[in-house]
């Protein structure tokens, strides 16, 4: 039985036992498109569900959603860093395990091209699903991808500019940004109601889409997901005007894992680094 | 706004401080008459863990050339452990700011208690001091006027 229909059966049981009301997967779009996300209540619909190399949405996202948890149960798909989005909403309270079910897929990472995130990726077997379904990856992980350097490659290669050369980057990259919010949109951990991008009594953050609201905007979307963004690079992708968001989120991967040992969704008892303190944290800074 | 040239520079230093120490600190330099630089504007903040890091980029896109941030030392904090907090989101900022291509030199941390008004006189001088060195903070301000 290949792994789709492994898929359908497995969806087509829970709906029909009642197990979960709703399911959210991708859906087949056009050969070589990124599959859409998909919520299937009726068992007859199942079919609908695919899995491959095209899904590359993080589906985390609707379960917080409103006109989705009107649905009931849910069963979610998720891949290795959607999982690790998992274990964040959970650890911050936003989802209860009990109350939706997880459908793990072993993920060989996105296809052509190769993207970034997926070719560092060292989470490719989600680990703590309900149901696992794809158990082996016929693709495995390099072994470069485990290292903490294969990781933050492209960071370090980033980082030999200078400041003056970085700032010079960022103003080129951020004066694409036009403001549309589909980075906060799709990300899986920003889901605060109100975003503080939307509060104008006072205005933190220069509502125009100028430099100056752009770099404050970025600045605060990177910092707001420090010690929590889990790397699915659904922001980098979502973005219209093509700016490479993962450095920003890796500065701050980078400096929870080196100073606090600390990986986002990747040990479910660890204590993330913001929001927890303790009194041995060794700086330099600080006169 | 306009801009003194080099030899009329005079640094504007924004100072995020906590109530319950470097506040205190400052009132004590100035109830001991100890003069320091008038570059620096001091905001009070109830703690250092108040301190969002939005207000480091407030004053900078302000025209700020140099930022401040001193609160109870460790083990001080009137709310326990607000400066743990504080010293951990700093921690990880500072690398966001370093990504970002702005200058560190320009933002500044101390510790400075209630019983410090000599170092809290020494540490505003040195930084105005500082800070007039390295002039105004231009790739910052062209960056918010443009």
């Amino acid at each position: 039985m290949s792994t789709q229909e492994r898929l359908h059966e497995t969806c087509r049981r829970l709906l029909e036992e009642g197990t979960v009301q709703v399911v959210i997967g991708y859906a087949h779009t056009a050969p070589g498109e990124p599959a859409f996300p998909v919520f299937i209540s009726d068992p007859a619909d199942v079919g609908q569900l695919v899995w491959n190399r095209c899904c590359l949405a993080n589906l985390t996202k609707y379960l917080l959603r409103q006109e989705i948890r009107a649905l009931g149960k849910p069963a979610i798909f998720v891949k290795g860093c959607d999982e690790r989005a998992l274990v964040v909403l959970q650890r911050e309270s936003q989802i209860d395990p009990a109350q939706m079910l997880s459908i793990g897929v072993a993920c060989r990472g996105e296809e052509s091209p190769r993207h970034a995130a997926c070719a560092a990726c060292d989470v490719r077997r989600p680990r703590f699903c309900d149901i696992m379904i794809d158990e082996v990856p016929d693709d495995p992980p390099p072994v470069a991808a485990s290292s903490a350097a294969a990781r933050y490659a492209d960071l370090e290669i980033f980082l030999t500019k200078t400041p003056a050369e970085r700032v010079a980057y960022w103003t080129e990259e951020l004066s694409r940004c036009v403001k549309c919010y589909a980075c906060r949109q799709a990300c899986p951990l920003c889901y605060c109601q109100r975003c503080i991008a939307d509060k104008n009594r006072p205005t933190s953050i220069d509502t125009s889409a100028t430099l100056k609201g752009n770099f404050a905007w970025h600045i605060t979307r990177a910092f707001h997901l420090a010690g929590r963004c889990v790397g699915c690079d659904q922001c980098t992708r979502a973005c219209p005007a093509g700016i490479d968001l993962r450095l920003l989120n890796l500065s701050l991967a980078r400096a929870a894992e080196l100073q606090f040992a600390y990986r986002a969704g990747i040990d479910r008892q660890a204590d993330p680094p913001i929001g927890t303190c303790s009194e041995r944290d060794q700086e330099s800074f600080i006169q | 706004m306009s801009e003194p040239d080099a030899a009329g520079f005079e640094p504007k230093i924004i100072a995020y401080v906590c109530n319950w120490c470097t506040y205190l600190g400052a009132d004590l330099a100035g109830t001991n008459r100890l003069q320091y630089p008038a570059n620096v504007r001091i905001v009070r903040l109830p703690c250092t863990g108040r301190i969002d890091f939005n207000l480091v980029v407030k004053a900078f896109e302000i025209g700020a050339d140099a930022v401040l941030i001193s609160g109870c030392h460790p083990g001080d904090c009137h709310y326990t452990a607000g400066n743990y907090h504080a010293r951990r989101r700093w921690m990880l900022f500072r690398e966001l700011l370093d990504t970002l291509g702005i200058e560190l030199d320009r933002v500044h941390f101390h510790w400075i208690s209630a019983a410090e008004g000599r170092k809290f006189q020494q540490v505003m001088t040195e930084i105005t001091e500082k800070t007039r060195q390295m002039g105004p903070y231009r790739a910052y301000r062209e960056i918010c006027q443009s």
